[in-house]
């Protein structure tokens, strides 16, 4: 993406004044999307960001800078504005010993969306419009989007790291309004991977964007007749997939090494300690394949990890990028991730998931006497300080009697994290990854996946109106 | 800032339209710093800039006009080249809208709005990064039981803006803004609470540390002690800031492409009565108090002040061209995008007008409710399509009048077309929010909170 030489020049540059360490970030994301709302393909969009952040790090300080200008003079610009900032006092720089070439990483894509036509990706939407009406008066609105973008990434820095990256993801959402006699509903689903357009390839396994759709329909008309959610302490059952969410919240954040090292973690000393239930096994792996959390490098060019973080409910590890392994002496865990060029790292999760358990899903369900069953999570938001998390609820269902009866209205559910892990006392067999996220972090959104087996947690409170 | 003039870019790329092609072109251009504080040190100090350029085309087909799109973050002759033909590229493959099209110069005058201060640029690096050190030695010596500062930032940004079209229309803007952020935590052994302060302006001289660091160390520590209380229905108090956030939702629901496409809930109740008679609602960015205000909205048309509920009346949607045309009505002036996105409907400075009440008179007015402090889960419990609105909750049970013990890990719940008809009390002073909306506080009659 840029030439070694011209890399080397202006980590010399960033370093010039002293420099623990000093990094270029190079970005270049290319974007296309297709909208269709109201029967209409209305949008299409195509984007192109590309730009550099130079970072230099003093000390506990760390100056920052960014430009799109990928010239040598702009690049020299940046370097020195952020060897400023970091405010450096060490006079002679340091040589930089960069050994091209750049180790390549590179995501497998077997059909490659920008030697795809417009036409087609047009035509998914089409399909799924048609797929989502067709046969139900219900439906009043189908909103259906495609997207794909193709993001490489370099890390070159003065420890001697020089690498690429590069990604391709497909995504697919359809959203739909339902209209009955008690109002309106909605219903959504969505899919991405970090794949080509082979997410759409049936007969290979991909998805087919009619039944997307027909889901997102069923899951809209089933709501117009949802009763409000009881509000109080209930048993509450969380399907495979989506409901990973709960992890994702309840302690994922938690596990995060800068969160932990500034005492805003209710889990900050807890390594060795019981802090779940021994049916919880966490984990987070960016190395997955295809999942939406996946990379090569994360974005200081380490490579992708397997960490296990919870096992049997014993807390093994905490989650690092580089910084926080530095100041407790230890390796990273490839857990370094920005929004862009324009934003510093920090410590993020990828694909976080819990292990399968041996319960029989039906017999969790059927287990269970009063209490909800949450089909489908919507996203969630956690206090790391205090440890009460929260998730939606977008798709939920009464459980009387061990049978699931009544759909119920959209609401939050709230919990304590370390509560809530302590008492699950059920984790099924089912284990499935759920949709495609986006985590937000002091403003910073950066893809993940989730996952979980179908549990049971016995007590968390339910956001309803009903008594 | 200097360089290139945006005006001349904008109507430059505006020119290059074919024939029967309509084009517009939005670009912008800007400088940030932000520092952040931790431990008594600099942590880190970012400085950037920046720029976009975003190209709508529309071509005429099959008696309407489809559109295509295409943004980058370069003004580099290349860039803007590949850009106008992906913009191209992407109209073909539109279906044609009777309705899509530009905004049309409507006569209206933009009010001048004076949003740019010399002195911000002028301000030293020294000054800012002593700034965000005030704030945090502020907040961390601000009570004994301040445990921590997770991060006390300051930052500002200074940006231009271009916007010219075939239809006629050349808008252009510049603006400054800075604002100091802190989020610390207080507690004891085995408890921690967070608060959150946080002040906006358009140079640093008006940023008071003071009070940000005030208003964080004073909802962290209130909350110490707190619990989950029963479930029970009770009288909601929100604060000012609180407040103008969930307002910010109702907005969004009275925005001309959910009202037009079926997904709003207040879609066909105008001139009907929706809140309480003590609710107006205004959108109204000739207000220089909010840091939303501006000349011109996202497609060029001059920004106006626009009733949306007036003593509980629904008078008004917002729109952008599109959905005023599709509505058979005529734009508000509401376009809201960045370079790199098509202009959607928003609002600006969405406010509600005063009341007579001290925000000290509503909470005395109190019997049994709970003021909320800040709110989870805004994003996952609350449904604009359908009403429904559930949130986790945090704050302070109020009884017989008077504040009383700290509650956490509740939800509240109502829906938010019935929020609107429960409102009895509006407060008498305006906190304004860093996204440019304000409010004062709101009390509202009854909802449902979940607890043990």
């Amino acid at each position: 993406m840029l030439d070694p030489h011209l890399i080397r020049r202006t980590l010399e540059l960033a370093a010039a004044h002293g420099a623990d360490l000093a990094e270029l970030f190079v970005e270049d994301v290319r974007s296309s999307s297709a909208s269709l709302d109201d029967g209409r393909v209305e949008d299409l969009v195509s984007g192109r960001d590309r730009g550099a952040g130079i970072r230099v790090i003093v000390g506990e300080r760390t100056g920052f800078a960014h430009t799109a200008d990928l010239s040598p003079e702009g690049l020299a610009e940046t370097a020195r504005v952020a060897a400023a900032s970091a405010r450096g006092s060490a006079s002679g720089g340091r040589r930089v010993a960069l050994d091209p070439p750049a180790r390549a990483y590179a995501a497998p894509v077997r059909t490659d969306p920008g030697t795809v036509g417009k036409a087609d990706k047009v035509e998914l939407l089409r399909r799924a419009d048609e797929a989502a009406r067709a046969g139900r008066a219900e439906v009043s609105q189908v909103a259906a989007r495609y997207g794909d973008v193709r993001r490489r990434v370099l890390v070159a820095n003065t420890d001697g790291v020089f690498v690429t990256d590069d990604l391709t993801k497909t995504s697919f959402s359809v959203s739909v309004v339902a209209k009955g006699d008690a109002g309106l509903q909605t219903g959504r689903h969505s899919v991405g991977r970090v794949a080509g357009f082979e997410l759409f390839d049936v007969a290979a396994g991909g998805y087919d964007v009619e039944e997307l759709a027909r889901m997102a329909a069923a899951r809209a008309i089933r709501k117009l007749d949802a009763r409000p959610a009881p509000s109080g302490a209930l048993p509450v059952v969380i399907a495979g997939g989506s409901g990973g969410v709960l992890f994702h919240e309840a302690c994922g954040h938690g596990l995060e090494a800068d969160l932990v090292d500034k005492g805003a973690s209710v889990f900050a000393g807890r390594r060795g300690e019981q802090v779940a239930s021994s049916l919880v096994t966490l984990v987070d792996d960016g190395t997955l394949v295809g999942e939406w959390g996946y990379f090569g490098i994360d974005d200081e060019g380490n490579p992708a990890r397997r960490n296990v973080l919870i096992e049997r409910g014993v807390l093994t590890d905490y989650l690092y990028d580089s910084q926080q392994a530095r100041k407790a002496g230890r390796p990273g865990s490839g857990n370094g991730r920005r929004q862009s060029y324009r934003h510093l790292p920090m410590v993020r999760m990828t694909n976080t998931y819990i292990t399968g358990g041996d319960s029989d899903p039906a017999d969790i369900i059927a287990s269970t006497d009063y209490g909800v069953y949450v089909a489908q999570l919507g996203g969630g938001q956690v206090n790391t300080a205090s440890g009460d998390f929260v998730f939606g609820m977008t798709e939920a269902y009464l459980i009387e009697g061990g049978v699931i009866t009544a759909a119920l209205r959209d609401g939050n559910l709230i919990g304590n994290g370390p509560a809530a892990l302590a008492a699950i006392d059920a984790v099924g067999t089912d284990f499935s990854m759920g949709y495609p996220g986006t985590c937000g972090k002091d403003g910073q959104g950066v893809p993940v996946g989730m996952g979980t087996p179908t549990l049971r947690v016995p007590s968390l409170t339910v956001g309803g109106t009903a008594a | 800032m200097s360089g290139t003039d945006l005006g001349e870019l904008a109507a430059r790329l505006a020119e290059r339209a074919r024939p029967g092609e309509h084009l517009e072109v939005a670009v912008g251009r800007g400088v940030s710093t932000s520092v952040k504080a931790y431990d008594g040190d600099v942590e880190s100090f970012t400085s950037a800039e920046s720029f976009g350029v975003g190209i709508r085309v529309l071509v005429e087909r099959d008696g309407g006009l489809s559109q295509g799109f295409a943004h980058a973050g370069s003004f580099d002759p290349d860039v803007l080249e590949e850009t106008l033909q992906d913009a191209r590229d992407n109209a073909v493959f539109s279906e044609p809208d009777p309705f899509a099209g530009l905004a049309v110069p409507d006569g209206r005058i933009a009010v001048p709005q004076d949003l740019w201060r010399p002195e911000l640029l002028a301000t030293s690096t020294e000054a800012k990064i002593e700034l965000a050190l005030q704030l945090e030695r502020a907040t961390r010596s601000g009570h004994a039981a301040v445990k921590g500062v997770r991060s006390a930032s300051y930052g500002d940004a200074a940006s231009e803006v271009a916007l010219a079209s075939t239809a006629g229309i050349r808008a252009s803007g510049r603006s400054t803004g800075c604002w100091l952020s802190v989020s610390c935590m207080a507690g004891d052994e085995g408890e921690t609470h967070t608060g959150y302060g946080v002040a906006v302006g358009r140079e640093p001289g008006s940023l008071d540390v003071a009070e940000v660091a005030d208003e964080a160390v004073t909802q962290a520590v209130r909350l110490i002690g707190a619990r989950q209380v029963p479930s029970q229905r009770l009288v909601l108090v929100l604060e000012p800031k609180l407040a103008a956030t969930v307002l910010g939702i109702i907005g969004s629901m009275l925005c001309g492409d959910a009202v037009v496409k079926g997904r709003s809930p207040f879609a066909d109740r105008l001139g009907q009565a929706i809140a309480s008679p003590l609710l107006t609602l205004l959108d109204d960015p000739t207000d220089a108090r909010s840091m939303g205000a501006d000349a011109f909205d996202g497609e060029g048309l001059a920004c106006r002040r626009n009733v949306l509920i007036a003593e509980g009346t629904l008078s008004g949607f917002l729109h952008n061209s599109y959905t005023a045309r599709r509505a058979g009505t005529a734009s508000t002036g509401s376009a809201v995008r960045s370079s790199r996105s098509l202009p959607g409907v928003g609002p600006q400075a969405l406010a509600v007008a005063p009341g007579a009440t001290s925000y000290e008179q509503l909470l005395a007015g109190v019997d049994h409710g709970i003021l909320v402090q800040s709110m989870a889960g805004l994003h996952s419990g609350v449904n604009t399509t359908s009403g429904d609105f559930s949130v986790g909750a945090e704050g302070l049970m109020i009884r017989h009048g008077a504040l009383a013990e700290p509650v956490r890990e509740v939800t509240i719940a109502s829906t938010l077309p019935r929020l609107l008809l429960d409102l009895v009390g509006v407060g008498s002073e305006i906190s304004w929010l860093p996204g440019g909306s304000g409010s004062a506080a709101l009390v509202f009659g009854e909802v449902a909170l979940s607890g043990s």
